[in-house]
């Protein structure tokens, strides 16, 4: 479904991404997995061309997205869900979801903020509250909610459990299965792979820039010389 | 005396009045500001053409046979929509290109605009003030506490609110107007999120136009309709805007009330001082509350263009270039007109003021919109020693630099604590209050009619002579820009600028290096108005105008603020295209706009960077 290929990204001089390959199929949850610093917010950036790429090559079902403006790939079903979630703090819970609506896809039962209230209850009790007066877990449904307006095909998530409390990256993850039962396509990235172990198929371990194992979530996690060499002991 | 409590209430609504017009306009800026971060010098254009669409409307075509109370809202309503689709077609084929561009380049272009919409309305609508209708049932005047007051000013209070009104649902109660809000505050997510924001933009222009374009329309049964309309309403709408809180609504309807009653009040207490008051409170503001007063958030990031660290040696060609022109102008001096002659000395001055502009905005990272104050300050200060003290002319050349030095001291103070849009604004407020001085107190500076007889001294009086003089003592300022900016000094200011929190660690004084490039600055654009005074030998008001401000701006976007070498070039060629284009054709500032406009879009990097080799 999405098929990175030898992507590299600069921020201005600073080469970030040395050829970063990885595919995620459909239905499937797939992980970026590194440290902080390794890349995986700037690969989410350049796949979906907030950055745009310097090499390489990004395909959504089939389809070349060089030349897109970050729009343009929106429309055709990646949905990008932020680190820093980057809720519109003026705007109420309701109103960051308008944002976010666009058109049904055809053969996808359009997101609601109906249906997505009641994904995330929480946010249901505070239509009106605006995004700059609620707590960190209640930004991330909304980030997420708010994505998931555009009913995309393929959701990029960066670090979603971030600075969560655990009760509340328990509830994401209940969530997230949820999506992922319903057939949405996840790349997910995470420093910890504990609450991705939960819920990916596979695994990416990127560091510094590169890919540099991937294979089955089980495996990676079974591998504890694995994860101390690329992720945070 | 008895306490005229009808003068104040009419007074009050008075205040009230201008405030809802001042609103109208300002809502415009302040909300195209809010989305694209283009702060519009155009606006005030969009203004003046909103009131001449709606003169004609209602004296020509349909409506106009129409005529009574149909006839002219339509023609208001109609105006106020064709400036709204000007407005969108601007943004399509110009602004689209630039939201990448540093700020100061969209302004570039704004300016241009303003120039091209200047001849234009020349074209069409001749010199003549124009008289629109009133307005339909609105004629009369009413009894207020036993004054009589025009019925039409209390309806355009109403129009203030209604237009609040409006704007507050659409903002709230429409997905146009929540993607507004929503790219207000973070554009790059909601693109993100599917929004085509060419769309958006494209949108929100029409409506900062069409607002500016009804405010236009609606003053055609109060006041005439002239050319300086744009540049007078543009000012006012900044300081609205800013006092207000760039990209705030609620901010602009504040701030247009506070300004409206201090225009309405001031007149009765401070009769002299209005213009003065005016960009005072402005100064307090940014000073006390640098984002508004109801703006959100910091300062926005520096205005000037990135810059390299180091200013590359000119290029050989181009440098040999330079001095070959320079030395060969010394010998064919001799031998030309006194035209030409004047010209040139003219010329040597407005290299130094760009010169002298180009250290704040280049090494600096500041940028001044109101150079012209220290300009015009050096210029007053040899004119009026030698009225009061009948002082030479080298008396005055000496004074000068240090008079304006000190005004820039002064000003710098507040000036370089801010940074980005709003030092901008703030420059361009003491440069308004320095000319509002010059222009109301008419006993020390001689008003409008301005200072006469300021001669050089008899050995300088010849044109060739003169020339030399000012070619000499502009070289000599330019050579100590030089020095300045390759010296410690200049190197120090170029660290603060490029990392803020860097240079601080290393113990540079980041307030204190920008505030001393400041007056320097200033002390040298000061030479330059004195020399410019004795070439003319007279003053006026309008050498601290903002039009002159704006040039300077323009000599040095024109050039590149990257090195020395770009405002040189760019003052000899904005200039000399200035001059030559008055000689060849009245609409010299249509094909100058036409010009800058082109230059903006193709050659981003300035005339001396075209010059350069790409990545060189
Ligand atoms: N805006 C930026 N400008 C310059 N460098 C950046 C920027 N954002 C990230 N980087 C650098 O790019 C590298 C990768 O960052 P990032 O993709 O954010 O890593 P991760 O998301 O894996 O923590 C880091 O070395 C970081 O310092
Ligand atoms: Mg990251």
């Amino acid at each position: 479904m999405l098929a990175v290929d030898g992507l590299q990204a600069h921020y201005g001089r600073a080469h970030i991404l040395h050829g970063v390959s990885l595919d995620v199929a459909a239905g499937e949850v797939a992980c970026l997995l590194g440290r902080n610093g390794a890349g995986k917010s700037t690969t989410m950036k350049a796949i979906m061309r907030l950055l745009p790429p310097t090499g390489g090559s990004v395909r959504f079902e089939g389809r070349d997205l060089d030349g897109l403006a970050p729009h343009a790939v929106a429309r055709i079903g990646l949905g990008y869900v932020p680190e820093e979630r980057r809720i519109f703090p003026d705007l109420t819970v309701e109103e960051n979801l308008e944002v976010g609506r666009r058109p049904p896809r055809p053969g996808q039962a359009p997101w609601t903020a109906e249906r997505l209230y009641a994904l995330f209850p929480s946010l249901g009790a505070m239509k009106k509250r605006p995004g700059g007066r609620m707590s960190g877990g209640e930004q991330q449904m909304l980030a997420i909610a708010r994505t998931l307006m555009g009913n995309p095909r393929l959701l990029l998530l960066d670090e979603p459990s971030e600075g969560l409390a655990p009760v509340v990256v328990d509830r994401l993850a209940e969530a997230l299965l949820g999506l992922k039962a319903e057939g949405l396509a996840i790349l997910l990235s995470e420093q910890n792979p504990g609450f991705a172990a939960s819920i990916a198929d596979r695994a990416y371990l990127l560091e510094t820039g590169q890919i540099r194992h991937h294979g089955p979530m089980a495996a990676v996690m079974a591998d504890a010389g694995l994860r101390a060499r690329y992720l945070s002991v | 005396m008895a306490f005229d409590w009808q003068g104040l209430v009419v007074q009050g609504l008075n205040g009230l009045a201008s405030a809802s017009s001042l609103f109208l306009v300002a809502s415009g800026l302040t909300v195209i500001f809010g989305v694209s971060r283009i702060v519009n010098f155009a606006h005030g254009s969009l203004y003046m053409l909103g009131a001449y669409l709606a003169w004609t409307l209602t004296a020509h075509g349909p409506f106009a046979e129409l005529g009574g109370f149909w006839g002219f809202w339509g023609a208001i309503l109609s105006a106020a929509l064709t400036v709204a689709a000007l407005g969108a077609l601007v943004e399509m084929l110009v602004l689209r290109r630039l939201y990448q561009a540093p700020e100061l380049f969209q302004l570039l272009a704004t300016f241009a605009l303003v120039l091209i919409v200047q001849d234009v309305a020349l074209l069409l609508w001749g010199p003549d003030d124009k008289f629109g209708p009133r307005a339909p049932l609105l004629r009369g005047a009413t009894e207020i506490f036993g004054a009589r007051f025009p019925l039409y000013e209390l309806f355009l209070i109403a129009v203030g609110p209604v237009v609040l009104g409006l704007l507050w649902l659409l903002l709230h109660r429409s997905r146009f107007g929540i993607l507004l809000r929503a790219a207000t505050h973070d554009r790059e997510m909601v693109a993100a999120l599917g929004v085509d924001q060419k769309r958006l933009f494209t949108g929100v222009f029409a409506l900062g136009a069409g607002l500016a374009g009804l405010g236009g329309a609606l003053q055609i049964p109060r006041e005439a309709v002239t050319l300086h309309m744009d540049m007078a309403v543009i000012v006012e709408a900044f300081v609205v805007v800013v006092i207000g809180g760039l990209g705030s609504l609620g901010g602009a309807a504040l701030a247009a009330l506070i300004i409206g009653e201090l225009h309405a009040f001031g007149i009765l207490v401070f009769p002299r001082i209005t213009l003065v008051l005016v960009f005072l409170v402005m100064a307090v503001v940014l000073v006390l509350r640098p984002q508004g007063l109801l703006g959100r958030g910091a300062a926005t990031a520096p205005v000037a263009a990135p810059a390299p660290p180091l200013p590359g040696p000119m290029p050989g060609p181009l440098r040999w270039a330079a001095i070959a022109a320079a030395v060969a102008l010394v010998g064919v001096a001799p031998f030309l007109g006194d035209y030409p002659l004047i010209l040139l000395a003219d010329f040597s001055v407005l290299v130094l003021f760009a010169a002298s502009l180009h250290l704040i905005m280049g090494p600096g990272g500041m940028a001044s919109f109101g150079h012209a104050a220290y300009f015009g300050a050096g210029a007053y200060a040899a004119a009026l020693l030698f009225k009061h003290l009948a002082a030479p002319m080298e008396v005055g050349l000496i004074a000068a630099p240090f008079a304006a030095g000190l005004v820039g001291l002064l000003f710098g103070w507040f000036c370089v604590r801010l940074s980005g849009v709003y030092a901008a604004m703030l420059t361009l407020a003491f440069a308004q209050i320095a000319w509002s001085i010059s222009f109301q107190w008419v006993e020390v500076t001689g008003g409008d009619n301005g200072i006469l007889g300021v001669w050089p001294s008899g050995w300088a009086r010849g044109r060739l002579v003169f020339f030399y003089l000012s070619l000499a003592l502009s070289a000599a300022g330019v050579l100590l820009l030089r020095r300045i900016i390759r010296a410690p000094f200049g190197l120090a200011l170029r660290a603060q600028r490029d990392s803020p929190l860097r240079a601080e660690a290393i113990g540079l004084d980041g307030f204190l290096l920008r505030w001393i490039a400041f007056a320097v600055s200033a002390a040298l654009a000061g030479l330059a108005g004195a020399l410019f005074a004795y070439g003319k030998g007279s003053v006026f008001p309008s050498f601290l105008g903002i039009p002159r401000s704006v040039d300077a701006l323009l000599m040095v976007l024109l050039g590149g603020v990257q090195t020395l070498t770009g405002p040189i070039v760019g003052a000899i060629a904005y200039a000399g295209l200035q001059e030559q284009l008055a000689r060849l054709t009245d609409c010299w500032r249509l094909v100058l706009g036409v010009v800058i406009l082109a230059l903006v879009l193709f050659f981003p990097r300035g005339l001396a960077g075209a010059f350069r080799r790409r990545d060189a």
